[in-house]
């Protein structure tokens, strides 16, 4: 097993991350940054055109007891990275009763692949912004803040 | 056949590849993660876990799910050396234990049921089957913890999970119990890939929870690869890791 021939290198290199840990002034100096928010996001996005295909949600996560009118309430298209969401907000007796998916990500487009050579063990490398056609993403962060922020604009007309 | 609902305060997706596929086969999994809900939320005061964390309920009465629930993670915690923990009776939690079961029971029934290709997605951690309508392996993307409109990794998956821990998500819900159950914040986020999502997911919340460090757990668990983003921008990856990438194509 690789794994296993590799223990005896792993001790070495773990020496060497402890070795990196206690000198913070190394670490702290700036020279590896993080890709910032000035990199380029793919825009990528085509709105899935998937329609209404109302589904609907289980209970809902919050109730704000009479704050609200009785209706559906239509959120704002938020951009979800790999595609749009948009959620219906069902009001009834003045709480949320149902959360309907308007726009989901449904599509992508060609793929290329590029696989990368083999490299020594436990690689590390600095992470880099991809351009990405995926199925699905892991972490799904960008759903769930998209999720929420379309569901804030529809309740924000719900208002009373 | 894609849909979507809100269950557990998450967009939980199930897509199932085939002819002649509607709603009514992608229905039963939504019923199941209701279901599962509705035993072990922690916030509906009726489920089985409040009314136990309020000891209402003897141990020998507990569901046979739930026995199940405290047996893995009991295993679990073995397995971490104690770093996955999910808490004592009357405050016990076991969300972090019963998601990737849930999605990986479901997956199951579906498996069972006949379906060849499909996913199921729960919050992003996943569980994958088959192939995608491309005919190729699902392709996952796993996000920049500091820039969550990025992707910095692109993997191709099949019969696999993949679940991702981080602190950029729902806010900061993951906590050390060898640190006073303090907030882990060593590194960013984690990724596992496994043999099943519910491996992928307890592994890769035990990993986070250890920081840096966890990669090593990963790296000497048989069948299990993973990606590791600190909190410096490097990603370090197990020595299996990158039979699943994809790409490596940058955006300038």
């Amino acid at each position: 097993m690789v794994k296993k021939m590799f223990l005896s290198l792993a001790v070495i290199l773990s020496f060497g991350l402890y070795a990196l840990v206690l000198r913070p002034h190394e670490r702290d100096d700036g020279r590896v940054i993080a890709p910032t928010n000035t990199s380029t996001a793919p825009a990528t996005n085509t709105p899935s055109n998937t329609g209404p295909a109302p589904t609907t949600a289980g209970p809902p996560a919050t109730t704000s007891g009479q704050l609200f009118k009785n209706g559906s309430f239509t959120g704002s298209v938020e951009d979800a990275y790999y595609g749009n969401i948009q959620v219906k907000a069902v009001i009834n007796g003045g709480k949320i009763t149902d959360v309907v998916f308007l726009q989901y990500p449904n599509d992508r487009q060609n793929s290329v692949y590029i696989n990368s050579q083999a490299m020594p063990y436990l690689k590390t490398e600095t992470i880099q912004a991809q351009s990405a056609n995926v199925d699905i993403v892991s972490g799904a962060t960008a759903s769930s803040i998209a999720f929420q922020k379309s569901l804030a604009t529809a309740l924000e007309t719900a208002k009373i | 056949m894609r849909q979507t609902r809100s269950i557990m305060g998450m967009p939980v997706t199930v897509e199932i590849i085939g002819d002649n596929i509607t709603e009514a086969d992608v229905e039963p999994s939504f019923t199941y993660f209701n279901n599962v809900d509705q035993r072990f939320s922690t916030y509906k005061e009726t489920s089985e876990i409040s009314r136990i964390n309020r000891s209402e309920i003897q141990p020998k009465n507990y569901s046979h799910e739930m026995k199940e629930i405290f047996r893995l993670a009991g295993q679990t915690k073995e397995e971490t050396d104690g770093f996955f923990d999910i808490g004592e009776i009357g405050q016990c939690d076991p969300s972090g234990i019963v998601k990737g079961w849930a999605i990986d029971q479901a997956a199951r029934r579906l498996a069972k049921r006949g379906y060849k290709n499909f996913y199921i997605d729960a919050g992003g951690d996943i569980a994958t089957v088959g192939h995608s309508a491309y005919g190729e392996r699902w392709r996952v993307g796993i996000r920049n913890p500091f820039n969550l409109e990025q992707i910095v990794k692109v993997v191709g998956i099949s019969n696999c999970g993949i679940a991702t821990s981080g602190n950029y998500e729902r806010g900061e819900h993951i906590y050390n119990p060898h640190d006073n159950w303090q907030k882990a914040k060593a590194i960013s986020s984690v990724t596992v890939i496994g043999p099943n999502i519910y491996d992928a997911d307890r592994f890769a919340t035990a990993a986070f929870v250890m920081g840096q460090k966890g990669i090593n757990l990963i790296e000497f668990l048989p069948g299990l690869e993973g990606y590791i983003i600190g909190k410096d921008g490097q990603a370090t990856m197990t020595s299996g890791f990158e039979k699943y990438i994809l790409s490596s194509i940058s955006v300038k």
